[in-house]
C-alpha cells in the first residue's frame, strides 16, 4: 500500500510555558522549541506498521519554511520512506483551504492509496484531511483510532464520545485522520535522524506543483489569525477564605459557571 | 439581518446540549440574527427531535432519508450541500462528528472555514471576528473569516451559554426530497462500546481527584459520594494507585492518564508537575488542601485550605441539598 | 607378595593391563574436554571486542582478593564458609589427582618436588582438605536438598528448579574424595597387614577412618578394593571435567578468568563498542546489544562463570519488589540460549533480537543500575554494562515506553527531563528569602575558583530546589568562591547513558564540557550523587569533581567549619548511602563523619548500609518510568529504617529524597518519620 502521511512543525505543548511577546500580541518565539506535531506522529507509526504488514512504502509531507525539513527527517528516522517538503514564500500565510490545496496539488501527481493527517495539531483546527478528501472526492474518516486493511477498501474505528468506537469500512483511496493512541510511536533520537540526515528529500514550489500562487497564501486566505492573547488567569489560585459554609456556598457558584454541576 | 443555520446533532431522540447555545452563539455573531435548525436522520427519532427543536427555533429543516439513520458525515455532507444556500453561514458543533462533517463542507459549499469557536465577536462588513484557544488552552486567538460566500464554523460545546425557556413556537419543514444523490464510499458497520465498568477519566468533564491527602482507602468512598452529586468520576494521582486503593486506569499524571476536563477537582493532591503534566485543555481547577504552601495553589484556578476529609462530605450534602 | 599391586601394574583377570585402561582414560577425557571447550570458546570469538587488558595492578589484587581470597563468599557466611573449603580443598587436591593420573600407568609416581618433607605435609594437608569438602559437601547437599534457602529457588516463569545439578555434583565431588581416600587407605591397610609398619595419617581424617575400617579387611578385598577406587576416581575425574563446562560448575574453570578480567574501576558505562571512539559513533552500523554476538567477550564469559547462586537478585531491590527482573536470570537465561544456539555438535543456530526471544522491554527497563548485584557476585560478573547495552539495542530500535519518550524529548530539546525552560534553570536562587542574603554568581558573565553544579532536579522540582539553597549557603558560609552554569547547564545525563540514549548523553556531555571549560574553575562541587558521578566518571578532562558530603567532611576536619550541637537530640537519625555516592564512588564515610560531628546527634547503622545499601527507586529518568511491581522500593527502605529504630532518614541524594518522602507517605509513616537532605541538616547545623 502506497501512503502518504502530512505532516505538521508545531510549538511542542510539552516543552513549552508559553508567554506573549512584549507587544502581547504573538507569541514569545524565542524560547520555543518545535516538534513534530504529536497526532501526525501516531499517523506515520501507523503508517509503517501497515506498510511492515502489507508491503508498499511511506511518504511523509509538509507545506512550511526551510525548517520543517527537521520534522520530515525525524518521521523519515522513524522509518518512513520518502519525504517532500513544499515550500514556496506564496505559501506562507496559508488557510487550512490553502494548505489543502497546496498538498491536493502534490497528491494528485503521486498514485496514493491511502492518505493520513493527524486528527488535529495543538495549534491548529483538525481540518486539512477532511477538505483534501472533500476536493479530491475521496471518503474520508476523522479521529481514527484503529485501521484494518482489507481487498481494496479499509476497516477503521472512530473515537467517539463516551469512549465508544464506530466502526466503517471505506473504498481506497481514501483519507484518514488519526488519533493519539491508536498505537504507540517508536522513539527516535538523536542518531535515527543523523542516520537519514543526507537522504535527498525533494523540494517544491507552487510553479513545481501548479499551484496558482493567489489562491494560497496570504492572498488567498479567508481566514485568518490575527493576534494571541492570554485569558486573565490571575497569579496563582484565587483563594476562598471565610467559615467552610461560607466557602461552599462560594465554592458552588463557581463550579455551576464552569460547567462543575 | 444575518440568517444562520445551525446543524444540530442527536441522540437516542435527543438533541445534543448545543441545540441550547447556538442562540447565544448567533446573537454575538449578529444581535438580530435568524437562526434556522437543520437536523438530518431517519425516522421517528429524527421527527421526535425536529419538534423539540421548534420550541427553540423558529424555523426547523429537517431531512429525512434511510442512508443517514446512522449520521455519516459524507451522506450529511452531501446533502446539507443540496439543501443550504451556497452563501450560508453554517454552526457545526465541534464534537467527533462536527470534526468529521465541518471541514469538507465548507469545502463543497465553496466557503470558508473556522474551528473549535469558543467566542465570536461580530460581524464588520463581510468579516467574522472570533476566538478560538490554541496550544493546549495556554493561549487564545483572535480569528477572522470573510464570510462574503458564506461560512462553515464549528462551535465548541459548552461554550455559549444556553438559552432556557425559549418558546419559539417554529414550525417543521420536511426538505428530504432536496437531499439528492447520497450514495457514499464510506459505510457504517456499528459502534463498539467502551468496556463497562472500565471508567474512562479521559471521557469526563469533571474530575474529582484524590491524592495522598485521602489518608485511607476507607476515605476512597467519600470522594466517590462527591463525585457521584458532582456527576463527576474519581481521578486520582500515582501515590493513590501505588497503594492499589484504585486502578492504574484513574491515574492522572505525566505516567498516568492525560485528561481535559472542563472541571479538576484536586482534592488532597499537592501537585507536582508530574501529576499537572497530566492534565491538558486548561480546566478550571479547583484545590483543596490542608497546606497553605502546597503547589497546587500555584496552578490552581481556586484555593481552599480545608482538610478534604471534612470538607468533601459538607460539600456533597451541599450539593445535594441544590 | 609383599605389597599391594597398583592400577599402573595390575591385570584384570590376570591377563589385561590395566596400565591400557589408565592411559586411554585421560586421553579420552581430556581430548573430549578439548573439545567441549573449543565449542564453548566458539560464541566467545564471535562476540564484540571488550579492553580487559588494562589495569593489570588493579586485575592482579582482585585476582588474589576475589579469587583466591575469596573475600565475597563470607558475606553470605555458611554457604560462604562452606564454599571456602570446598575452594580450597580443590585447590590443594588439584595436585594430588594430577599425580593420581599418572599413578594409572607409571607405579608409585609422585610429583617432582613432593617426595620429602614437603610431600608429607602436603599429603598431610590434602587428607584434611578430601575430609572437609567431603564434609562441606555434605552439609551443602543438605542444605541444597533438604532446607532449600529461598535464593535458589527457581520461579515458574524462569524454568526448572536447578538442585537436581547441584546435588549431583556434590554427589561427584563426594564420590571424587571417597574414591581418592579409600584409593589410599586400602593400601596403606595392605601394607600394615604385611609389615606391621604404621604410616603416620592426619587424625580424624578420611583416609585414618577409612584405614581403621579396613584394618582387618581381608587382603584379596583390599587389593580389589585399592584398583576399583582408583578407576571410580579416575572416570570421575575426567566426567567431572568434561560435565563442568555444561552448566553452573562451568565456574569451577571459569572463575580465575572471569574475575581476572573483572570491572576494575567503578561508576563508568562501557563505551558503546570498544575500540570506537566517541567521535565514531556515527559510524556504527548498530547499536548496542541486539542479539546474543552483540554482547562483548567477557560478558559471555560472565554467563559461563555464574555459579546460580542467587545473591545477586538476593540483593536486587527490583527483585525485591516484584520487578519483572532477577539480575540471575539475566545471565541463566543467556547462558541457556548460548547453550542452545552452540551446541555441542552440529550448526550454530542464528541468534534472534534477545527482548522478545529470551528477555522482555520491562525486565531490562527495571534496573535502577543501584550496582548491588555486582557488588554482591563473587565471581565479578556485571549486570550495569549489560543492561546499557541492552537499552542501547532497544533505544536504537525504537523500544523506548511512551513514559519515558516524554522526558528523552524534554532532554534533547530544553536539556532537562521536565520540559522546563533553559531560562528558568536558576530560578531556585530567585527565592525572595534567599535572595534578600545570598547572590548566586552566575559564571557566563563572572568568575570563581568553585563551579556548584546544580543538575536537573535540584534546578526545577519545587521540593528539591531547597538542596540547591542550602548547598550555596554551606559553600558560602565554609568560604568557598563559586558559581552556577545557570542556563548553560544542562542535565548532566547520567541517567541518559544509563538508558541507553547514547548520543543524546553525548550532546550534553559536550553541552556541559563546553561550558565547564569556557567558565575556567578550578573545581567542581555538586550535590547530586548522580551528577557527581557522570562528571567525575563518564565525563573526561574536567576539573576534580566533588560531591557536598566530602567538602563538608574536609572543611570540618580543618576546623574551617564548626557545627553546633544538634537541634533535635531527640530525634534517631540514620543515614542512607546513596547508590551513586557510596557503592559506584566507594563515598561512605564522609557524610557519617560530618553528622557525627554534630554534637548529640543520635545515629544508628543501617542493616543494609554502605556496599550493601538498598536503593530508595531510582533516580533521573527512573522517576519517569512506571514499572510493574508489587511495592516500592523506598516503601520498603522506609520500613527498614523503621526497624533500625530511626526516626529521621538522612540522605544525600535529591532522587533519595523524592523517593524517600514519598515512601514515608505511602508507608503511612506521615509525622513519624522524616526523610532529609544532608545538606538541610548541615546547614541547619552550620554556626
Amino acid at each position: 500500500m502506497e501512503i502518504l502521511v502530512c505532516v505538521k512543525r508545531v510549538p511542542d505543548t510539552a516543552e513549552n510555558e508559553f508567554e506573549l511577546n512584549s507587544d502581547g500580541n504573538d507569541l514569545d518565539r524565542d524560547d520555543l522549541v518545535y516538534s513534530v506535531n504529536e497526532w501526525d506522529n501516531y499517523a506515520v507509526e501507523e503508517a509503517i506498521q501497515i506498510v511492515d504488514n502489507v508491503g508498499g512504502s511511506v511518504t511523509v509531507i509538509t507545506v512550511g519554511d526551510d525548517e520543517s525539513e527537521e520534522v520530515l527527517r525525524r518521521e523519515m528516522a522513524m522509518g518512513a520512506n520518502n519525504g517532500i517538503l513544499l515550500t514556496d514564500d506564496d505559501f506562507e500565510g496559508s488557510d487550512g483551504k490553502g494548505i489543502a490545496t497546496i498538498l491536493k496539488a502534490e497528491i494528485e501527481k503521486g498514485n496514493y492509496d491511502l492518505i493520513m493527517t493527524g486528527a488535529q495539531a495543538d495549534e491548529g483546527a483538525g481540518q486539512v484531511g477532511g477538505m483534501i478528501a472533500a476536493m479530491m472526492d475521496l471518503p474520508y474518516a476523522s479521529l481514527v483510532n484503529k485501521i484494518e486493511t482489507g481487498d481494496g477498501k479499509i476497516t477503521v474505528g472512530r473515537e467517539i464520545e463516551g469512549g465508544n468506537q464506530e466502526m466503517n469500512e471505506i473504498e481506497l483511496p481514501c483519507v484518514v485522520s488519526i488519533q493519539t493512541g491508536i498505537n504507540e510511536p517508536r522513539y527516535v533520537g538523536i542518531r535515527g535522524i543523523r542516520k537519514v540526515a543526507s537522504v535527498e528529500i525533494p523540494e517544491k514550489g507552487a510553479s513545481d506543483i501548479g499551484v496558482d500562487a493567489a489562491a494560497v497564501g496570504e492572498a488567498g486566505a479567508k481566514t485568518k489569525r490575527i493576534d494571541y492573547f492570554v485569558p486573565d488567569l490571575g497569579d496563582g489560585a484565587e483563594m476562598l477564605e471565610g467559615s467552610t459554609e461560607e466557602i461552599i456556598t462560594a465554592l458552588i457558584e463557581k463550579l455551576k459557571a464552569k460547567g462543575g454541576l | 439581518m444575518t440568517q444562520i443555520y445551525a446543524y444540530i446533532t442527536f441522540a437516542n431522540g435527543v438533541a445534543e446540549d448545543v441545540a441550547l447555545e447556538y442562540p447565544s452563539a448567533a446573537k454575538k455573531i449578529d444581535e438580530g440574527a435568524t437562526v434556522t435548525a437543520v437536523v438530518t436522520g431517519s425516522g421517528a427519532d429524527l421527527d421526535k427531535v425536529a419538534g423539540d427543536l421548534t420550541a427553540t427555533y423558529a424555523e426547523v429543516i429537517k431531512v429525512d432519508n434511510a442512508d443517514m439513520a446512522y449520521p455519516n458525515a459524507e451522506v450529511v455532507r452531501k446533502a446539507l450541500v443540496n439543501i443550504l444556500p451556497s452563501d450560508a453561514i453554517v454552526l457545526v458543533p465541534h464534537n467527533t462528528f462536527g470534526m468529521d462533517l465541518a471541514p469538507g463542507l465548507s469545502v463543497k459549499m465553496d466557503s470558508s472555514y473556522a474551528a473549535d469557536i469558543v467566542d465570536f465577536e461580530g460581524i464588520d462588513g463581510t468579516v467574522l471576528k472570533m476566538v478560538r484557544q490554541e496550544l493546549g488552552g495556554a493561549v487564545s486567538t483572535h480569528v477572522t473569516t470573510d464570510i462574503s460566500a458564506g461560512a462553515v464554523v464549528t462551535v465548541r460545546p459548552g461554550a455559549f451559554a444556553p438559552v432556557e425557556g425559549a418558546a419559539a413556537g417554529g414550525s417543521v419543514t420536511d426538505k428530504s426530497g432536496d437531499a439528492g444523490d447520497l450514495a457514499s464510499k464510506r459505510k457504517f458497520l456499528e459502534v463498539v462500546e467502551a468496556e463497562v465498568g472500565d471508567v474512562d477519566i479521559t471521557k469526563s468533564d469533571v474530575l474529582v481527584s484524590i491524592g495522598r491527602g485521602i489518608e485511607d482507602e476507607d476515605n476512597i468512598e467519600v470522594a466517590e459520594e462527591l463525585a457521584e452529586a458532582m456527576g463527576a468520576v474519581v481521578s486520582c494521582s500515582r501515590p493513590i494507585v501505588d497503594a492499589k486503593w484504585l486502578e492504574k486506569s484513574r491515574q492522572v499524571g505525566t505516567s498516568g492518564q492525560t485528561v481535559k476536563p472542563k472541571v479538576y477537582m484536586a482534592m488532597g493532591i499537592s501537585g507536582s508537575f508530574q501529576h499537572m503534566g497530566g492534565i491538558k485543555g486548561n480546566p478550571y481547577i479547583v484545590a483543596v488542601n490542608k497546606n497553605p504552601k502546597a503547589p497546587i495553589f500555584q496552578v490552581a484556578d481556586l484555593g481552599i485550605v480545608e482538610d478534604i476529609l471534612d470538607f468533601m462530605p459538607e460539600l456533597t450534602e451541599a450539593i445535594n441539598d441544590l | 607378595m609383599t605389597s599391594i599391586i597398583g592400577p599402573a601394574s595390575f591385570k584384570f583377570f590376570g591377563v589385561f593391563p590395566a596400565a591400557i585402561l589408565s592411559f586411554i582414560l585421560p586421553i579420552i577425557g581430556i581430548g573430549l574436554f578439548t573439545y567441549i571447550m573449543a565449542r564453548r570458546i566458539a560464541p566467545l570469538v564471535r562476540a564484540n571486542p571488550d579492553n580487559r587488558f588494562d589495569q593489570i595492578g588493579g586485575r592482579i589484587k582482585n585476582l588474589i582478593l576475589v579469587w583466591l581470597g575469596q573475600i565475597r563468599q563470607p558475606r553470605y557466611m555458611l554457604a560462604g564458609v562452606l564454599h571456602i573449603f570446598i575452594f580450597a580443598g580443590f585447590l590443594i587436591l588439584s595436585i594430588r589427582s594430577t599425580s593420581l593420573v599418572i599413578i594409572g600407568f607409571k607405579d608409585g609416581f609422585v610429583l617432582p618436588g613432593f617426595s620429602g618433607v614437603i610431600g608429607d605435609v602436603y599429603n598431610f594437608l590434602k587428607d584434611y582438605a578430601a575430609t572437609f569438602v567431603l564434609i562441606a559437601c555434605i552439609i551443602a547437599a543438605i542444605r541444597r536438598g533438604i532446607m532449600k534457602p529461598k535464593r535458589y529457588a527457581v520461579p515458574e516463569k524462569y524454568g526448572k528448579d536447578h538442585t537436581a545439578e547441584a546435588v549431583f555434583v556434590l554427589g561427584i565431588i563426594s564420590t571424587l574424595m571417597i574414591s581418592e581416600s579409600l584409593f589410599e587407605a586400602s593400601e596403606l591397610a595392605y601394607e600394615f597387614q604385611h609389615t606391621g609398619q604404621e604410616h603416620f595419617l592426619a587424625p580424624l581424617s578420611l583416609v585414618w577412618i577409612f584405614k581403621v575400617l579396613l584394618a582387618s579387611a581381608p587382603q584379596n578385598i583390599l587389593q580389589g578394593l585399592h584398583v576399583f577406587t582408583y578407576f571410580v576416581h579416575d572416570l570421575a575425574f575426567f566426567f567431572f571435567l568434561c560435565f563442568l563446562p555444561m552448566g553452573k560448575h562451568f565456574h569451577v574453570i571459569t572463575s580465575i578468568f572471569n574475575v581476572f578480567f573483572m570491572r576494575v574501576k567503578k561508576g563508568n558505562i562501557k563505551p558503546v563498542m570498544h575500540g570506537v571512539s566517541d567521535e565514531g559513533l556515527d559510524d556504527l552500523e548498530s547499536f548496542g546489544v541486539k542479539k546474543l554476538e552483540d554482547f562483548t567477550w567477557k560478558h559471555m564469559l560472565d554467563f559461563y562463570s555464574c555459579a546460580d547462586c542467587g545473591r545477586c537478585s538476593d540483593q536486587c531491590p527490583a527483585n525485591a519488589v516484584g520487578r519483572p527482573l532477577s539480575p540471575r536470570f539475566i545471565t541463566i537465561k543467556a547462558r541457556d540460549l548460548i547453550f542452545k544456539n552452540y551446541p555441542m555438535s552440529g550448526e550454530i543456530y542464528k541468534s534472534k533480537m534477545l527482548v522478545e526471544d529470551i528477555y522482555t522491554e520491562d525486565e531490562i527497563w527495571s534496573c535502577t543500575t543501584c550496582g548491588a548485584c555486582e557488588e554482591e557476585c563473587p565471581l565479578g560478573i556485571e549486570y550495569i554494562d549489560k543492561m546499557v547495552d541492552l537499552r542501547r539495542g532497544m533505544v536504537d530500535e525504537g523500544m523506548v515506553p511512551q513514559s519515558l519518550q516524554k522526558p528523552l524529548k524534554a532532554l534533547e530539546k530544553r536539556g532537562n527531563p521536565y520540559g522546563k525552560m533553559e531560562k528558568k534553570r536558576a530560578d531556585w536562587a530567585k527565592d525572595k528569602e534567599f535572595k534578600a542574603n545570598y547572590e548566586i554568581k552566575d559564571l557566563a558573565k563572572d568568575e570563581a575558583d568553585t563551579l556548584y553544579f546544580v543538575d536537573s532536579i535540584t534546578s526545577y522540582d519545587d521540593n528539591i530546589q531547597e538542596i540547591a539553597r542550602r548547598t550555596s549557603i554551606i559553600l558560602e558560609k565554609s568560604g568557598v568562591d563559586f558559581g552556577i552554569l545557570g542556563k548553560l547547564e544542562k542535565d548532566s545525563g547520567n541517567e541518559v547513558i544509563r538508558f541507553g540514549e547514547e548520543m543524546l548523553y553525548q550532546d550534553l556531555k559536550e553541552q556541559n564540557t563546553a561550558a565547564i571549560e569556557d567558565c575556567g574553575v578550578k573545581q567542581i562541587v555538586t550535590a547530586d550523587p548522580h551528577a557527581y558521578n557522570a562528571l567525575k566518571n563518564d565525563y573526561k578532562g574536567l576539573p576534580p569533581v566533588k560531591h557536598i558530603s566530602q567538602v563538608v567532611a574536609e572543611k570540618i576536619t580543618k576546623g574551617e567549619v564548626t557545627l553546633k550541637s544538634c537541634l533535635d537530640p531527640d530525634k534517631v537519625y540514620c543515614y542512607h548511602d546513596p547508590c551513586y555516592l557510596g557503592r559506584h564512588n566507594g563515598i561512605y564515610d564522609d557524610p557519617r563523619n560530618a553528622l557525627d560531628a554534630i554534637n548529640g546527634l543520635t545515629r544508628v547503622e543501617l542493616e543494609k548500609s554502605r556496599d550493601r545499601s538498598f536503593c530508595c527507586g531510582g533516580g533521573g529518568l527512573m522517576l519517569f518510568y512506571e514499572p510493574e511491581e508489587e511495592t516500592r522500593m523506598g516503601v520498603l527502605r522506609v520500613n527498614m529504617a523503621a526497624e533500625a529504630g530511626a526516626n529521621v532518614i538522612v540522605t544525600a541524594c535529591p532522587f533519595c529524597l523524592v523517593n524517600m518522602q514519598d515512601a514515608i507517605k505511602v508507608a503511612g509513616k506521615e509525622g513519624e518519620m522524616e526523610a532529609l537532605d544532608f545538606t538541610e541538616l548541615i546547614e541547619q547545623h552550620l554556626e
